[in-house]
């Protein structure tokens, strides 16, 4: 397994530390910093009626890693942990936190479940919620994006359970077959709600799996973002010389439950969790920075203080909007309006200027 | 002009959508060297390349999903489903993700896919080469339905559908695949796509159809006006879904009967949404029921199909039975 950061924030073998410069090392841990605090507070405001629904993201913030290595150009698919992708790509977090109340500047138009967004213009695919489905679609948009610019490629994102799905036996299958610049990125946090890994696969690991397709795989500690990091500059290096797709699985660990409606203490022991908190990707690279002299405690304190207050400022103004229009329950569906839609809207708007 | 029958019509199309726009891209099982089964992509691959026009695995979710994301990154791509009937295992990416982009990334991911796939029965092909399953994909707001039945049309609607920003089911009728020719312009036009045509003129019942059935649909016509001077209206949907209400309503308002003939099972087949819309808004102007002609509610059969299909002669006792009552 692909591991570069020891617990303890030294580094394995000096000889594959990846050179970064530092401002751009500490732009990943403000990143992962932003995503822990969105999934503090996110989990709150469901709880306090706030907000419907929150997805879980703390623990695999590393996936941040792999999100660095790209250049801006190169999709990346999500599943629906990877938040942190789109905030290292410079998502602005009023936009994330308008999309969580959906209100009317939510780029998604309040159409999705609070952390189920998309955004164009960073190249962040809007997930699905069926599982998998988005890996066959990197695989098709690679191979067109390898007709037209050879120098892209891109990366999809799911989990564990998704490998199980027909959609990543298309995905991985047609990758194979026409050698796509797809990097496949199996987060492998152990569960798919509640069923354990070896109730998703007899395979020794999913990195196996690629061998069947004849694609390149390889497992990496998902907790050890400079791991992430390096293992997909390997992989865009493998496709940019033509040999087409890789599979990283990230071993990792999903701390939180599932989403704000699971209860992870049916199906797995506090132990566990405990085990885990020992290998935190934030403290772990937390560690890493004060080494390199990048960051003191006191600034790590600062820049919490200073997200905390940025979010909770940010949520006040979120909730106070509107919701969306009631035309954008019409729009979309096509590009124009079909009379039928249009029909259909004058009925509900007669009932709604009834109120 | 040249002389076409559908199947060729489908081709020019293809032919002029591949010369016109680097960025249409042709996927499905067989349609490379082999020219696809019914022959719909013959010469297409040596002329294009097989990096636009591509041989796939053997998985029709597979085929559809990757098409989506070649659309999601700018290509209008148009996968082949050898025969509708294997569309099932693509129907999560098709009603999940195709129907859904647009509308769940608010407007900001699109997906210009067109899916053609032959349809329908009386090809002795029994339950998995001959079923007509548009009313299933007609239920799922974001997609466009077309289904031609004559080669002018065949041609210009697979254009327009290829053109069109949203995704098309386009089904293409095989049974008359190779029925008859038309002379047809041999450069490209387009037919708009949600707009029925009136084919047959006539102020005593409206019938309504498309595909295959057009024919029959026609046929019945026209031994209703020689033999009982009944005079059918014939109108060719098209498109099946966002449909043109208008179009049918007018002529209804105008006839007072109403028989639609459609091939797919009748409980909840296209034929009862139509049937709905002339109840909904046509009510006063009716003279007699609003009748369905249709196939059965079992599984496509297979020694007994002409039985099942919607016959001249059962769509004559329709008519029989409206003017009648």
């Amino acid at each position: 397994m692909r591991k570069i950061l020891q617990l303890d924030g030294s580094i394995i073998n000096e000889a594959i530390e990846p050179s970064i410069e530092s401002e751009e090392l500490l732009k990943w841990y403000q990143s992962m910093i932003q995503l822990r605090l969105l999934d503090q507070k996110g989990i709150r405001l469901q709880r306090q009626g706030r907000v419907g629904f929150h997805i879980f993201t703390t623990g695999q913030e590393a996936h941040i890693g792999a999100a660095a290595a790209l250049n801006n150009q190169d999709w990346i698919f999500p599943a629906y942990r990877e938040h942190g992708a789109a905030i290292y790509r410079d998502m602005p977090l009023e936009e994330i936190i308008n999309h969580l109340f959906a209100n009317d500047l939510d780029i998604n138009k309040g159409r999705r479940l609070p952390g189920l967004f998309g955004n164009k213009k960073i190249n962040f695919v809007n997930p699905s919620a069926p599982i998998g489905t988005q890996i066959i679609h990197a695989t098709g948009a690679a191979y067109y994006a390898s007709q037209i610019n050879p120098e892209e490629v891109n990366i999809v994102f799911f989990g564990d359970g998704a490998t199980s799905s027909s959609d990543f036996h298309s995905g991985l299958n047609f990758a194979g077959v026409y050698k796509t610049p797809t990097i496949f990125i199996c987060m492998n946090n152990q569960f798919a709600i509640s069923v354990p890994l070896e109730k998703q696969t007899a395979s020794n690991t999913i990195a196996d799996k690629a061998i069947a397709y004849g694609i390149k795989g390889e497992q990496v500690d998902g907790n050890d973002i400079l791991a992430m990091y390096s293992a997909v500059k390997d992989a865009i290096k493998h496709a940019q010389n033509g040999n087409g797709p890789t599979l990283i699985e990230a071993f990792t660990y999903r701390m939180g439950p599932h989403t704000s409606s699971d209860d992870p203490s049916r199906y797995r022991p506090d132990e566990e969790v405990e085990e885990w908190k020992l290998k935190d990707p934030i403290e772990r690279f937390k560690k890493y920075l004060i080494r390199k002299d990048l960051i003191s405690e006191e600034e790590n304190s600062i820049i919490y203080e200073h997200y905390d207050k940025k979010i909770n400022e940010l949520i006040e103004i979120a909730d106070s909007r509107p919701k969306p229009k009631l035309e954008t329950m019409f729009t979309d569906v096509y590009d124009t309006l079909p009379g039928s839609l249009l029909e259909q809207w004058e009925e509900v708007k007669f009932f709604t200027e009834e109120d | 002009m040249v002389e076409l029958n559908i199947l060729e019509a489908v081709r020019d199309a293809l032919d002029i959508e591949l010369q016109n726009d680097p960025s249409v891209y042709l996927m499905g099982e067989d349609i490379g060297p082999n020219g696809g089964v019914f022959r719909a992509t013959e010469g297409l691959q040596e002329k294009y390349g097989a990096h636009r026009v591509m041989d796939t695995p053997l998985n029709e979710s597979g085929i559809v999903g990757f098409a989506i994301g070649m659309a999601l990154r700018g290509a209008k791509a148009v996968p082949e489903i050898q025969f509708v009937d294997f569309i099932y295992p693509a129907f999560d990416q098709i009603v999940s993700e195709l129907a859904k982009f647009r509308y769940r990334s608010g407007g900001e991911f699109t997906t210009n896919v067109t899916i053609r796939s032959p349809y329908g029965g009386g090809v002795r092909g029994a339950h998995y080469h001959s079923q007509s399953p548009e009313a299933l994909f007609a239920h799922t707001p974001g997609l466009k339905v077309v289904i031609p039945s004559n080669p002018y049309d065949a041609k210009g609607l697979l254009i327009s559908s290829i053109r069109d920003n949203n995704p098309v089911i386009f089904l293409e009728p095989k049974r008359i695949y190779r029925a008859f020719k038309q002379e047809i312009p041999e450069e490209d036009y387009t037919v708009p796509l949600e707009k029925a045509n009136i084919v047959r003129n006539g102020d005593d019942i409206t019938l309504v159809s498309y595909g295959s059935m057009l024919q029959n649909t026609l046929e019945a016509a026209e031994i209703a006006s020689n033999e009982l001077s009944i005079n059918c209206e014939v109108i060719d949907l098209r498109t099946i879904s966002p449909y043109d209400s208008q179009t049918i309503i007018s002529s209804v308002k105008k006839t007072g009967r109403f028989i639609s003939v459609t091939e797919s099972p009748k409980t909840a087949g296209f034929g009862a949404e139509l049937s709905a819309l002339i109840g909904e808004k046509t009510i006063d102007s009716m003279e007699a029921p609003i009748m369905r002609v249709t196939g059965y509610d079992v599984p496509f059969p297979f020694i007994l199909e002409h039985d099942y299909l919607p016959s001249a002669d059962r769509i004559l006792s329709a008519i029989d039975t409206v003017w009648e009552y």
